[in-house]
């Protein structure tokens, strides 16, 4: 047995509520009373670790942690206590668009995400066509991305991120962006990067996306790990689960 | 944190992201560089030959000596401290490291400056003073003032992340420092015993020097290059371990 690509122990997150206000006179008042600041736990304890190779999904109600749980994954978050390693790159896919700017032209947010993202200049330059291609966007590549419809933007980011080699690719909820043959495209090109041997981590609401793209499953609640095991488990479980469950408010998620 | 990209280029593609973006949207473009120092020159130079005659040699010439150096420390010094502030959908989604944002911010300033060396460099010529190898220190001081402006960037960019109103102070000190940096006063109506403090103080120090290698054809006094050198470095080096501690802290806060 290899060493797994990624592996997660014990992670800890907790937020401070009420950290939201940035004035002087806010911190000052919270530095002379100090004591019973609350706080939220977004993740308890959780371990999994992840083989080359494999797919996860990661599901759970809103406000259960995913998206917590992949920022720590991504480093974008450091956990309170636990630790991740990673072996290899990340690409991340959450909110595509982050360091896309209206007034570059499509070429030029190109090369600016490419490079935000972890990219060399001669990978970005070898790899443009391709992305432009994937995007099916090469008519308006020059043109001002504020000119651009969302679809058109969207299509741009992911096409980037899926047309370079990550060892791990995460996936965040971002496959419902393009009409259905850009999403069809898409799928395809997931299928190549797991037949190419690389892992894969995706977040997502619809079962059915899982099912085709997953082997195995994590189902967070409330921070907590309730289940890991085959897709096919998780999702059964998290489905009776949810059809049983009332429905509640659900916790603030970050 | 888990980013193993090509720093160069994520720098390149910021600055020119910064410069881009600031001059696309001006239809005199880099004129608007050359513009407002030119209308400050303009102004100094009435009030202070025609309403309070300072009776200094070559006076426009000395305001741009003074006027160059605290625009790019004032404009510099802001939109590093705000740059983590304005860059937060990055800081939360892409996990490149944190400082180069408020350096990148620092450094777009940089083509700026050197249109308006430029064009200080011209002015100089025109009013009789000779190029000579004592233009060389010019790139040894420039270098330090960068070096210094971007430590101090790092320390009021982490801080203006806890504690919004840091940038208001920001903005205060450079109103203060207007006064306090020898532009529109020649360095020698300054009484001795305060002169000292002039010389530690990076953006008065730097003045002098441009005044001593453009107006008066020497190079700057070895003490006062030191000086520079030494406040430079201390900042840098302070700058990037406040950063660092405070950085763990900027997902929450974001």
């Amino acid at each position: 047995m290899s060493e797994p690509i990624l592996e997660c122990s014990h992670i800890w997150r907790t937020f401070k509520l009420h950290s939201g206000s940035r004035l002087l006179r806010h911190r000052i008042k919270d530095t002379l009373t100090s004591g019973n600041k609350k706080s939220f736990v977004a993740l308890r304890d959780i371990t999994f670790s992840l083989d080359e190779g494999e797919s996860l999904a990661i599901v759970g109600r809103n406000g259960a942690g995913k998206s917590t749980l992949l920022s720590v994954i991504c480093g974008l978050a450091n956990p309170d206590r636990g630790t991740v390693r990673v072996r290899g790159r990340i690409a991340p896919l959450l909110q595509l668009a982050a360091g896309f700017h209206g007034d570059l032209t499509g070429r030029e947010n190109l090369f600016l995400n490419a490079a935000l993202m972890g990219f060399s200049e001669k990978e970005t330059r070898a790899n443009q066509e391709q992305i432009i291609d994937f995007a099916g966007i090469s008519d308006f590549i020059d043109e001002p991305l504020r000119n651009y419809s969302s679809g058109m933007t969207m299509r741009l980011a992911f096409s980037i991120a899926i047309n370079v080699e990550p060892d791990i690719l995460i996936v965040d909820e971002v496959l419902a962006v393009g009409d259905e043959s850009f999403t069809k495209k898409c799928l395809t090109r997931i299928h190549e990067i797991r037949n190419a041997g690389h892992t894969f981590i995706c977040v997502s609401h619809s079962p059915a996306t899982l099912r085709m793209l997953c082997d195995r499953a994590l189902w967070l609640d409330s921070g907590e790990l309730m289940m890991e095991g085959s897709i096919k488990s998780v999702l059964d479980a998290y489905h009776l689960f949810m059809t049983q469950a009332p429905v509640e408010a659900a916790t603030p998620g970050r | 944190m888990a980013w193993h990209g090509d720093v160069k280029f994520l720098y390149k593609q910021l600055i020119l992201k910064d410069f881009k973006i600031r001059y696309r949207n001006m239809s005199l473009g880099v004129l608007w560089s050359l513009l407002n120092p030119l209308v400050m020159m303009g102004v100094l130079t009435f009030i202070f030959t025609r309403i309070f005659p300072s009776h200094q040699p070559h006076f426009p010439l000395m305001v741009l000596c003074g006027i160059i150096p605290f625009n790019f420390f004032s404009v510099a010094w802001v939109s590093g401290t705000t740059s983590v502030m304005m860059n937060a959908p990055l800081i939360k989604r892409v996990a490149v490291p944190r400082e180069v944002l408020p350096i990148s911010t620092v450094l777009s300033n940089v083509p700026h400056l050197l249109i308006q060396l430029a064009l200080l460099m011209v002015m100089a010529l025109a009013y009789g003073s000779r190029p000579g190898l004592d233009w060389l220190w010019l790139i040894v001081v420039w270098i330090l003032e960068i070096a210094f402006v971007c430590g101090l960037s790092l320390i009021f960019a982490g801080l203006n992340v806890f504690v919004q109103d840091t940038r208001y102070f920001v903005e205060s000190a450079n109103t203060v420092l207007f006064w306090m940096v020898p532009i529109f006063y020649p360095f020698s109506a300054i009484p001795p015993r305060y002169a000292g403090i002039y010389e530690i103080n990076p953006v008065a120090a730097i003045v002098l020097a441009m005044q001593n290698i453009l107006l008066q054809n020497h190079a700057p006094s070895l003490v006062l290059v030191f000086k520079l050198a030494l406040v430079s470095t201390f900042t840098i080096a302070v700058g990037h371990l406040i950063f660092r501690s405070m950085q763990r802290n900027f997902y929450q806060h974001l």
